[in-house]
């Protein structure tokens, strides 16, 4: 069914409608730690819609030679591999972004939204189609990125893109290095960058995603049971983890 | 003595000032997920604890005896995910078999870890930070401990969630970003804790 859709729709609906961060709730463990500036949070939306895109692909090529039964591993594997190209890309020529990202990069690995990609639907369709779900995915979890890490950076630290020199000047000779905001770097509300202000300010922009989902009659955004779980096809827990949550207390 | 100064200061960092939920911001889907009843939460995080610390105990020898004596250690992420995908099915069949008791606490969680990334965090900030056999393994024990804890409050916190009067646009996921951004506050008091008790 989804083949039927335009390449443009498959696109557009990873930035808005299926928004991974902020729709879907996936891949919350990145987005709350590294959006504390906007450079590094650009460079993880970077690394993650490279390795988004490549895994889609291989994994879509080779979607009819995986035996579903081993399907995760295959997967987990073809991402494995493309987190290491980039751990070594970013290590050889963004140094600064490697140490800003730390342990986070090595961790895409197991982000949410690309083994859930993976498996609801580069494992169904084609290869270009899957390419361009995964850009359109990678840039919406950019977007989310960006929002959040702006208001975090402004708020909490006064500035603005600072230290994103260390990424352009991979591409050109620029010496942009960001603003600093006049009144708010010289009185930051640090708690914006420390790890209650990351909840804080995520949980405001899910309540304001809401309210324009709902003005638009769609759904609102929760965390979604097995669904959205890329686990569910081996877990045992067979059916919700609500319905367990009852059985057990009861 | 030296030595049990230095394991304790790293357990009580990996539990309070560090801890992996609310500093680190690792594991938060089960956080956010299995966080609505205090039993679950618990079971949940005991099970995180075992995979965490069993996980480390294999990994080391792997990553001393393997990847570095091989000079192979640009394959850390992809052999330690791999290892840690396997023993998580090895031993839920295991239990399954012979455990049966722990299976029904402990194993219905398992399959949920393997993609926790408080799991491969730890093995990979062990690694990160030098520690030796002994001290991964604490830090290992004391990340989960200190995934137990966040659990277990934040699971209180909740069920009173429940019978609050919540603004609509906030009513669901919002309202719990939002008390967790709270409990995390509460340990940020704990900044300095460990380092004025060790020095």
């Amino acid at each position: 069914m989804a083949e039927k859709k335009s390449l443009g729709k498959e696109f557009t609906k990873g930035l808005v409608a299926e928004n991974p961060v902020l729709r879907l709730v996936l891949g919350t463990c990145p987005t709350l730690a590294v959006s504390t500036s906007v450079s590094s949070a650009i460079g993880m939306g970077l690394a993650a819609t490279i390795v988004l895109i490549c895994s889609n692909i291989v994994i879509s090529a080779l979607r009819k030679v995986i035996p579903s039964k081993v399907r995760i591993p295959a997967y987990i594997v073809v991402i494995a591999s493309f987190v290491t190209i980039i751990q070594l890309i970013v290590k050889a020529f963004v140094p600064a972004l490697d140490s800003a990202l730390g342990v986070y990069l090595p961790l895409i690995v197991v982000n949410c939204i690309i083994l859930g990609r993976a498996e609801a639907f580069a494992s169904k369709n084609a290869v270009l189609a899957s390419a361009v779900d995964g850009l359109g995915m990678g840039v919406g979890f950019t977007a989310a990125l960006f929002l959040m890490a702006t208001v975090r950076e402004v708020l909490g630290a006064g500035t603005f893109m600072v230290g994103i020199n260390d990424l352009l000047s991979v591409f050109s000779d620029t010496t942009f290095n960001g603003f600093t905001i006049p009144f708010l770097s010289e009185n930051p509300m640090i708690i914006f960058v420390l790890a209650p202000g990351g909840f804080f300010v995520f949980g405001i922009m899910i309540a304001l995603s809401n309210m324009l989902a709902e003005k638009k009659g769609k759904k609102r955004a929760e965390l979604r049971g097995c669904e959205a779980c890329p686990m569910a096809s081996t877990c045992s827990m067979n059916g919700s983890c609500e319905e367990k949550d009852k059985e057990v207390s009861e | 003595m030296e030595m049990t100064k230095e394991l304790f200061s790293v357990l009580l960092t990996a539990i309070l000032t560090q801890n992996f939920v609310l500093a680190k911001f690792l594991g938060i889907c089960p956080f956010l997920g299995v966080s609505k009843k205090v039993k679950t939460a618990s079971g949940m995080s005991l099970a995180v604890i075992f995979v965490m610390v069993l996980a480390t105990a294999v990994t080391f020898p792997i990553n001393k005896y393997l990847l570095v004596k091989f000079n192979l250690e640009y394959l850390q992420t992809i052999v330690f995910i791999l290892v840690i995908a396997a023993l998580v099915q090895l031993v839920e069949i295991v239990l399954k078999k012979y455990m049966k008791s722990l299976y029904n606490a402990l194993g219905i969680y398992l399959p949920l870890i393997t993609t926790n990334c408080a799991v491969l965090g730890v093995v990979l900030l062990n690694i990160e930070s030098n520690y030796s056999f002994a001290t991964s393994m604490v830090n290992s024990l004391g990340a989960g401990l200190g995934f137990l804890l966040a659990m277990v409050m934040f699971a209180g916190v909740r069920e009173r969630l429940e019978s609050c009067d919540i603004p609509k646009a906030l009513q669901g996921l919002p309202i719990t970003l939002i008390a967790a951004s709270l409990v995390s506050v509460s340990f940020l008091g704990f900044t300095g804790v460990v380092e004025s008790i060790f020095g």
